[in-house]
């Protein structure tokens, strides 16, 4: 046994390891690929590993379907999920995670046992926090998902969030200190956990979803953590915090690249409050594809901004097709993305590496923005908010702080666009009726496969 | 007491690590990242499943059940949508 016991914690410490090695390497490009590998084959050594521990006294046939059925499932809806839809994937899963969490603690409570008070109180907090991240990340896959479409606020809201936190909190202390009072107090607790985290997220309009997914992914690092403090498991310890503090961080930068502070996210809605918004003046003008082509083809530099329209048309392999004739014509093209593109920082990046677009051609907003004033023709497909120069201009628009793309700067804008309504938040776009811009109306795909006839016989 | 105060070492240091391992990462990596330590946190299976293995009554066999299930669900997902997304990352050089 012995033995057994040195084994298993030499295997933690090289999963420990690789997970931290493979984070790092997942962190660059060229490198990425391998690091989820690596953290992959520390999953593995950890998990096959653990059916030896001495501490398990038996249920191996039930340990063994759980494992076949949870990860089957998760298998078969990972491998067929749309790019597109990666985002509320990634919060199912997390939500996942945090349940499992939520569970480890609801046994050893249930158990009782003779713990200390204190790790009682780790149960407890990653309980608490693992529970709360569950029932959130389900109300944010719901709501990208569009099962669930509206954002629920009514007034009084967060005084009766506060209420229903505090109790949670109530409860939790009291479980602490009598840790023997009986199975319906803990379900109480858990059921408050679950409204409180439902309550948490419902408010929450789309756009914001992706820093609130991010806040539960490191709220199901924490709570795993405090479980391995409980269950005295190092590599529960070492992943759990790692992921709460990488977490943490990405979360903050997500928040930063919205200019939205992460209170902001979590407590007023977006495009509430300030004064009236300035009057857009002008007209929209429209132009045909084959005008639209020609001007592409005899520019000398391209700048191309896709936004989730054109991931939502699936036109990212017409795009990256369009770009290919125009750079075998000479013409310089480059694609720029904002952080916010998509429904997930990255997540842009994402869909246009699914299309065979290199990601050297791809460029952040720092790396392009001061470029614009030198390009002949940016191509705004799909993309509303991100370019709208309202932000730079109106201080009572709500966008207004927002790092856009100087799409405005660049001598001619063509924007692909369905038709003329307003974007995803609603606010009406100044760029759309500057004189150097021309609206080309359609589908994205449909428009981008124009475009291309009419280059290839220019 | 000194080991409880091992841990909470463990517990400051590899918080650092986790802020310092993604510091620099570029914006183009902040969807897979975010999905790739969502994998790494899918460790909890492994404690889901000590759990179970010691639990006697139905109630604890049935609540373990589902918390080796989630645990499951959420280190294989992460780990097939993480490297799906970073499969397709390419550089312009490597063609």
């Amino acid at each position: 046994m012995e033995v057994m016991s040195l084994i298993i914690q030499i295997s933690y410490f090289v999963t420990a390891v690789l997970f931290i090695m493979g984070l790092k390497r997942m962190s660059h490009p060229t490198t990425a690929r391998s690091g989820i590998v690596w953290a992959g084959w520390g999953m593995v050594l950890a998990t096959v590993v653990t059916f030896l521990h001495p501490e398990i006294a038996g249920n191996y046939l039930l340990m063994i379907i759980a494992i076949v059925a949870g990860g089957a499932i998760a298998w078969w809806t990972g491998k067929r999920v749309a790019m597109t839809d990666m985002p509320q994937m990634i919060a199912i899963y997390n939500g996942m995670g945090g349940g499992a969490a939520g569970a480890i603690a609801a046994v050893e409570l249930v158990k009782g046992g003779d713990h200390h008070t204190f790790i009682v109180f780790l149960a407890v907090l990653g309980a608490l926090i693992g529970t709360v991240s569950f029932s959130g990340s389900c109300v944010a896959w719901a709501k990208l998902q569009g099962v669930m479409k509206k954002v629920i606020r009514f007034p009084g809201q967060q005084k009766v969030n506060l209420i229903v936190f505090g109790l949670m909190v109530l409860l939790g202390l009291i479980i602490t200190f009598y840790p023997h009072l009986g199975a319906f107090w803990i379900l109480l607790f858990f059921l408050l956990a679950l409204a409180f985290g439902y309550m948490m997220a419902v408010p929450i309009g789309g756009a914001d979803m992706p820093v609130i997914i991010s806040l539960f992914n490191a709220f199901t690092g924490l709570a795993v953590a405090f479980e391995g403090f409980v269950l005295n498991n190092p590599a529960l310890i070492i992943a759990g915090t790692v992921v709460g503090s990488a977490g943490t961080l990405l979360t903050q930068l997500m928040a930063r690249a919205m200019n939205r502070p992460i209170s902001n996210v979590l407590f007023s809605s977006f495009g509430e409050g300030g004064g009236p918004a300035m009057e857009v003046t002008g007209t929209m003008k429209g132009m045909e594809p084959m005008d639209a082509a020609v001007q592409m083809c005899y520019a000398s530099r391209v700048v191309i901004v896709p936004g989730y329209g054109l991931a939502v048309a699936q036109a990212q392999h017409k795009v990256w097709e369009l770009a290919e004739l125009l750079e075998e014509r000479g013409v310089e093209v480059k694609f720029a993305i904002h952080p916010v593109a998509g429904r997930m920082p990255g997540h842009m990046n994402v869909l246009l590496a699914e299309a065979g677009v290199p990601y050297d051609k791809i460029f952040d907003l720092e790396e392009i923005n001061n470029e614009f004033g030198s390009t002949d023709v940016s191509l705004v497909i799909g993309a509303n908010d991100v370019v709208n120069p309202v932000a730079k201009t109106d201080p009572n628009s709500p966008i207004y702080g927002m790092p856009i793309l100087n799409v405005d700067e660049s001598r001619n804008v063509l924007v692909i666009k369905r038709g003329q309504g307003a974007g995803f938040s609603g606010i009406e776009n100044a760029l759309f009726f500057l004189d150097n811009t021309h609206m080309v109306y359609g589908d994205a795909q449909k428009v981008t496969a124009a475009l291309i006839q009419h280059v290839k016989t220019l | 007491m000194i080991e409880a105060f091992i841990y909470v070492y463990i517990f400051m240091l590899a918080g650092f690590v986790g802020y310092e391992v993604i510091g620099r990462v570029p914006v183009i990596l902040h969807t897979p990242l975010m999905s790739g330590s969502n994998f790494v946190h899918g460790i909890v299976l492994v404690g889901a499943m000590v759990v179970l293995g010691q639990a006697d009554t139905t109630l604890e066999k049935a609540i373990g059940f589902i918390g080796v299930f989630l645990g499951a669900g959420n280190a294989v997902g992460g780990y097939v949508v993480t490297e799906r997304m970073l499969e397709m990352f390419k550089s312009s050089k490597g063609k």
